[in-house]
């Protein structure tokens, strides 16, 4: 085996999730490899989001065979190679817990029992809250904080353990378009520095220049993996092969209600014109 | 007051002292996690362990801890698996282990006085094992809700980052559990098992009112908590001259009474706070002058609302925003 593959931060191969005995993904195949930027996309019940939970093992897999850097998901406990931002509904409790709180749980990935905070750990959780521009609020209370910049605290909460690979489960949805470009500064950063990222988007936004590559869910299935596709081509059959330049089809039927197709098709007149 | 040196009453103090601040520091993590009246479960689940050590000639204390702890891990259990019918699977076990108390207690031909002892507390009875106990039961409880603090914290604030942060969260929640049921049945003498959630729930409400941040709620709830139990304690020893005053009670009564002070503080605190939260950045399209009879100045000590806004400040009144622009003021 070439010691490239050794690390190559996600492999899942013939994955498939069932929940309460249903299957809800089959036959996934996905190779994210370091420093790639790969968005998962599709519409809602796709399965994207269950994907991202089968790849950090929040969601047992059924068959199939998940390493995580080249070692089997049972074996592996490098759990601080890896970041995982969920939805934001975990960003506030019964207990108000302060900015700072919050993003310093991140930290517990390289933490051991009983210790406390060394002086790394502090300027990790600093430079996480800079990078998410939340330096000024840090004293602030979570539930204080709008949507976008709870989203943009999980992120430095992530960011905070210093991972190789990062997990982001829907972070654009519901956040206002300011946040959504300070979010994109913060990925941006990351890319820089050579972070993979895995992201969950049902839409792109200013997000789209950083993606290195698109792979759509579609009915429990990958039915899409290639270069960046723009957000109205993602719900298109044909994954707007028309001003493409890839000759990658799916190569079995497509099973998606066709409830959604006429409006997705005036959407892409629309925006030809 | 030669009242508190007495023995009864310097064993009274020291068990209200541990009690006070081990409570609290569990009942954080739980109100953190939405299960305030998980306390409340538990100590009905204790009766039965009292009536329990009461039938077979044990110590009460000890059977209590461990149905307590036993229910504690049941109700986590389910919990953990059943979400649906969770609550309602909780009530059962409430209600099975207060029923269950009651009936051994009257099978054993004990009679309902002594239940009573634990049902409401019955802190100037203690004994001197029973003092030490309370004391070793409490410091461990607060050593570990303390030292663990930061793990606790992050598994009750976001179960699923703890899990992919590689935390073992059953563990951790189990663990909170056994700390809650302990805590119950060392606070069972202090306040009784029908009032021991209280303990454990009012001092992190009342905290709340006025903190920002975890660790603060943690550390003023116990406060708050040691004032409650210690100043109750006092409070009743002292009224018990002229009537029957009970102690537990009276520390929860106490408890509450600072809760009520702090709410309207707390209230008044979030209203001042939405109000001066930032506008959202961008200006308005149009270019729009407040109206010319706006003479008045607005500054720093106007006594306006001042609200940030992107680059500058807008003065909140009479349902305007206005932004200082040269000589006169925008609407924004």
């Amino acid at each position: 085996m070439p010691m490239t593959d050794m690390a190559t931060p996600v492999r899942l191969t013939g994955g498939a999730v069932a929940i309460g005995g249903r299957p809800i993904l089959r036959h996934i195949d996905l190779t994210v490899e370091s420093g790639e930027f790969v968005a998962l996309m599709g519409a809602n019940g796709s399965g994207k989001s269950t994907l991202v939970r089968a790849l950090t093992g929040l969601r047992p897999l059924a068959v199939g065979d998940l390493r995580l850097f080249g070692t089997p998901f049972d074996e592996f406990d490098d759990w601080h190679r890896i970041g995982f931002v969920p939805q934001r509904t975990g960003a506030t409790s019964g207990v108000p817990a302060s900015v700072w709180e919050v993003v310093a749980s991140g930290r517990l990935t390289r933490r051991r029992l009983l210790r406390p905070l060394s002086r790394a750990d502090r300027s990790a959780i600093d430079d996480a809250l800079a990078v998410v521009g939340l330096t000024d609020k840090a004293r602030d209370g979570v539930s204080q904080l709008s949507g976008g910049q709870q989203q943009r605290a999980l992120i430095a909460r992530a960011l905070a353990g210093q991972p190789d690979l990062f997990f982001l489960d829907e972070p654009t949805a519901g956040v206002d378009l300011p946040n959504q470009h300070a979010l994109a500064d913060a990925l941006r950063q990351l890319k820089e520095r050579g972070a993979t990222i895995v992201l969950v988007a049902h839409e792109l936004g200013p997000l789209a220049g950083l993606v290195d590559r698109a792979v759509v869910m579609r009915d429990g299935r990958v039915a899409y993996d290639g270069p960046p596709l723009a957000d109205h081509e993602v719900h298109q059959p044909e994954f707007g092969e028309a001003h493409s330049h890839h000759h990658h089809q799916p190569d079995h039927h497509d099973h998606t209600p066709h409830v959604g197709s006429p409006l997705d098709a005036r959407t892409r007149r629309d925006g030809g014109a | 007051m030669e009242l508190f040196t007495l023995p009864f009453m310097e064993r009274a103090l020291l068990a209200a002292l541990f009690t006070g601040m081990a409570a609290p520091a569990v009942g954080t993590y739980l109100v953190q996690r939405r299960l305030a009246l998980m306390g409340d479960g538990i100590g009905h689940v204790a009766v039965t362990g009292v009536a329990l050590g009461l039938v077979t000639g044990t110590s009460p204390t000890w059977t209590a801890v461990v149905v307590a702890v036993l229910g504690a891990v049941l109700i986590e259990v389910i919990r953990e698996r059943g979400h649906t019918t969770g609550d309602v699977a909780l009530a059962l076990l409430f209600y099975g282990g207060l029923a269950g108390g009651v009936l051994l207690t009257g099978i054993g031909g004990k009679s309902s006085a002594v239940l009573q002892h634990y049902l409401f507390g019955a802190i100037t009875s203690l004994s001197n094992g029973d003092v030490v106990v309370t004391m070793a039961l409490a410091a461990v409880v607060i050593v570990v809700a303390l030292g663990l603090s930061p793990q606790l914290f992050a598994v009750a604030q976001d179960q699923e980052f703890a899990r992919v942060a590689g935390l073992n969260v059953r563990a951790y929640n189990l663990l909170v559990a056994v700390l809650a049921a302990v805590s119950v049945t060392v606070a069972m003498r202090t306040v009784g098992l029908l009032l021991v959630s209280a303990l454990m729930v009012v001092p992190v409400a009342t905290a709340q009112q006025l903190t920002r941040s975890f660790r603060a709620t943690l550390v003023a709830a116990m406060a708050l908590g040691t004032v409650a139990s210690v100043g109750g304690l006092s409070v009743s020893a002292v009224a018990s001259f002229h009537a029957e005053v009970a102690p537990g009670p009276t520390i929860v009564l106490l408890a509450l009474a600072g809760f009520v002070v702090t709410w309207p503080v707390g209230v008044l605190l979030r209203s001042r706070q939405r109000l001066h939260e930032p506008f959202p950045s961008g200006q308005p399209d149009r270019h729009e002058i407040a109206g010319d009879e706006h003479g008045h100045q607005h500054g720093p000590d106007c006594g306006h609302v001042a609200v940030p806004h992107d680059d500058h400040v807008d003065y909140v009144h009479d349902g305007h925003r206005h932004a200082p622009h040269g000589q006169h003021y925008d609407e924004h």
